[in-house]
């Protein structure tokens, strides 16, 4: 007996010393894959043109330079942008937050005709390709009557933060259908009777709302507010439609390479430019690297402990 | 007496519906007024000549036309849209499958998972449409300098792996070399489209009660036998939520070329009516597809309660 026993965790331990190592071989293969473009887009950022031309420079520059940095910190109009990029998304994210967690607690909590259809609503924003939906809307806020309220021919709302106010107020910004759709269950799981302790106590709907029920659901509201946050900070589609030539962090990006070109009154290479380009573009994730990293509890362990599924 | 209980019962219901209404009121003034009154818009456009004007626009009634030019008149449209339903079906099943095993993989107890996950979540973070335009532009222009230059300045410009070095040195024809490159960049384009697909699974995996592997442990259970009977059909509602994901997202993607395509049309090119038409067309299709996979794979689906 004892004889079958230790053979059998003989086997049993081969076998899972076999798994983990496949397993951090695949986990390491799949993280070199990730983390490869972040990888050279730092080390050619580093570089001189001369060096990628060398044969014997793969990650590490022969001729290690600022220089890329410091022409795209100039020409991304980098402290400006940033700040603009900042507070545009903040202001938006903390919107879509406020409507979205209404959303949720309306949809969680209250019984009422139409809940499953409204909820079909949601998925439908999901499902209907923006384009459809944001050429019309391009010229609504071009010339924007309130759907009819104000006189013809109307403001032009374009290039200001009004088109996206308002759909972050209306729960109808970037993905906000997915925030809604995956985080629906957040106020299931509380206990009614804290609501109802409260409306004894007088608390009106809205109050219990938002001085009981609310506090519960930060863990979920932050994940939704950093999410919101980055892809509002990604976004470029939406911001070049409706907001071309406001100096956020993405659109100074795109052109500051043929900027620098221009001012110089030279034509780049395109190696010089690719160069550039990487220094930008690591000028524009390295905030939400940042933030990634130092938030990352957020980003990762809450969406599983907040039940987004259900 | 029993009349009245009833009634009070009646008006705390309507009122319960009351608060519900107001509580999602800012997504139905959005729906309305920001996804529907557009959308019925886009019907509109696409079956008129649309004529932008200082103070306003005109529109005139022109039938199907629209339809017709973006189908039979536009030399790309039909290529470009049946090209990219080709790919939606070779990308989604790879999305899928890697999500899935990643997040199980993610699911296991390990040194350094919490590193792992910070980095497969990390293209999440990092997907910025800028970005990956930047690097699309260098990608393409690397591929036109391979023509005129040498493979030399291949290699170093995308500092690549020692794979693509390997396959110069074995002087492949060119056209096979580049599928062999494409195919290497779609496996991370893969891993990087499915960062929210493995948030799903995970979440669904951390669901499951742990009780159940215990009893099939008990009974004497294989994992082999675990995966079959417990995980996957436990998992399989999420699947169909991934598969719906994977799809729109690969429709809506900016790394995907039709959406260029509308967006450049819309603003010059075939016109905005013609850019409406088109991307109704592409609705329709991406719809037809989305309700056929849901009907076929809700079939399978396996529901607890």
């Amino acid at each position: 007996m004892k004889m079958i026993n230790s053979s059998w965790f003989k086997a049993h331990r081969l076998k899972s010393i076999t798994w983990s190592f496949v397993r951090t071989l695949v986990i390491l293969g799949v993280s070199f894959v990730i983390l490869r473009p972040v990888l050279t887009k730092l080390s050619s950022s580093l570089m001189i043109e001369r060096d990628l031309f060398d044969s014997t420079v793969r990650w590490i520059p022969k001729h290690f330079t600022l220089e890329n940095y410091k022409a795209m910190f100039v020409h991304m109009r980098y402290p400006s942008a940033f700040l603009n990029s900042a507070l545009f998304s903040l202001v938006i994210a903390g919107l879509q937050l406020a409507s979205c967690t209404m959303v949720w607690y309306g949809l969680a909590r209250f019984r009422f005709k139409g809940s499953g259809l409204l909820f079909g609503m949601v998925i439908l924003t999901l499902l209907i390709p923006p384009q459809i939906i944001s050429l019309p809307l391009y010229l609504n806020f071009r010339f924007f009557t309130l759907w009819g309220l104000l006189p013809k021919p109307g403001i032009n709302l374009l290039g200001s933060y009004w088109p996206f106010i308002l759909m972050a107020l209306t729960a109808t910004g970037l993905k906000n259908g997915l925030f809604i759709y995956i985080m629906r269950q957040t106020f299931r799981g509380m206990p009614r009777a804290l609501e109802e302790a409260a409306n004894v106590d007088g608390a009106g709907r809205f109050r219990t709302f938002l001085t009981i029920m609310t506090p519960g659901a930060i863990p979920s509201m932050v994940t939704c507010f950093l999410f919101s946050f980055v892809w509002q900070w990604n976004d470029y589609y939406f911001v070049t439609l409706y907001m071309s030539g406001r100096n956020l962090l993405s659109q100074t990006l795109d052109v500051a390479a043929h900027n620098y070109a221009h001012t110089l009154g030279m034509q780049f290479t395109t190696q010089y430019i690719s160069l550039l380009n990487n220094a930008g573009m690591m000028l524009f994730i390295l905030p939400l690297l940042i933030l990634y990293g130092v938030l990352q509890r957020y980003f990762i362990e809450s969406i599983e402990r907040t039940g987004i599924v259900g | 007496m029993l009349n009245k209980i009833k009634n009070i019962r009646l008006s705390m219901e309507r009122r319960e519906a009351l608060a519900g209404y107001l509580f999602c009121l800012p997504f139905i003034l959005g729906f309305i007024f920001m996804v529907l009154y557009p959308f019925v818009q886009s019907i509109i456009f696409s079956l008129n000549r649309l004529e932008i004007k200082p103070d306003g626009y005109e529109l005139v009634f022109i039938r199907l036309e629209n339809y017709y030019r973006a189908l039979f008149v536009n030399a790309e449209f039909p290529r470009i849209l049946v090209e990219t339903v080709l790919r939606m079906f070779s990308f989604v099943p790879l999305v899928l499958t890697f999500s899935f095993f990643a997040a199980i993989l993610l699911n296991q107890k390990f040194k350094g998972r919490l590193l792992a996950r910070l980095i497969f979540f990390l293209p999440v973070i990092l997907g910025a449409e800028i970005v990956q335009r930047i690097e699309m532009s260098d990608y393409m222009t690397l591929l036109q300098s391979m023509d005129t230059s040498s493979d030399y300045g291949l290699t170093s410009i995308l500092s690549m792996s020692s794979l693509s070095e390997f396959l110069l040195m074995l002087k492949l024809p060119q056209g096979l070399l580049l599928y062999i490159i494409q195919g290497v960049s779609r496996v991370s384009e893969v891993i990087r489209a499915s960062g929210i697909q493995i948030l799903i699974f995970l979440a669904g995996l951390q669901s499951i009660p742990a009780s159940l592997y215990e009893a099939a442990d008990v009974e004497g259970a294989t994992g082999w036998e675990n995966f079959w009977m417990i995980t996957l059909p436990l998992l399989s509602p999420l699947i169909l939520t991934n598969v719906v994901y994977t799809i729109v997202d690969f429709f809506i993607s900016v790394s995907n070329p039709m959406i260029d395509f509308l967006q450049t049309n819309a603003f010059g090119g075939a016109g905005y009516g013609v850019a409406m038409a088109m991307s109704w067309i592409y609705f329709l299709v991406v719809g037809i597809i989305l309700v056929v996979t849901i009907r076929i794979i809700s079939k399978t689906v396996f529901y607890m309660e």
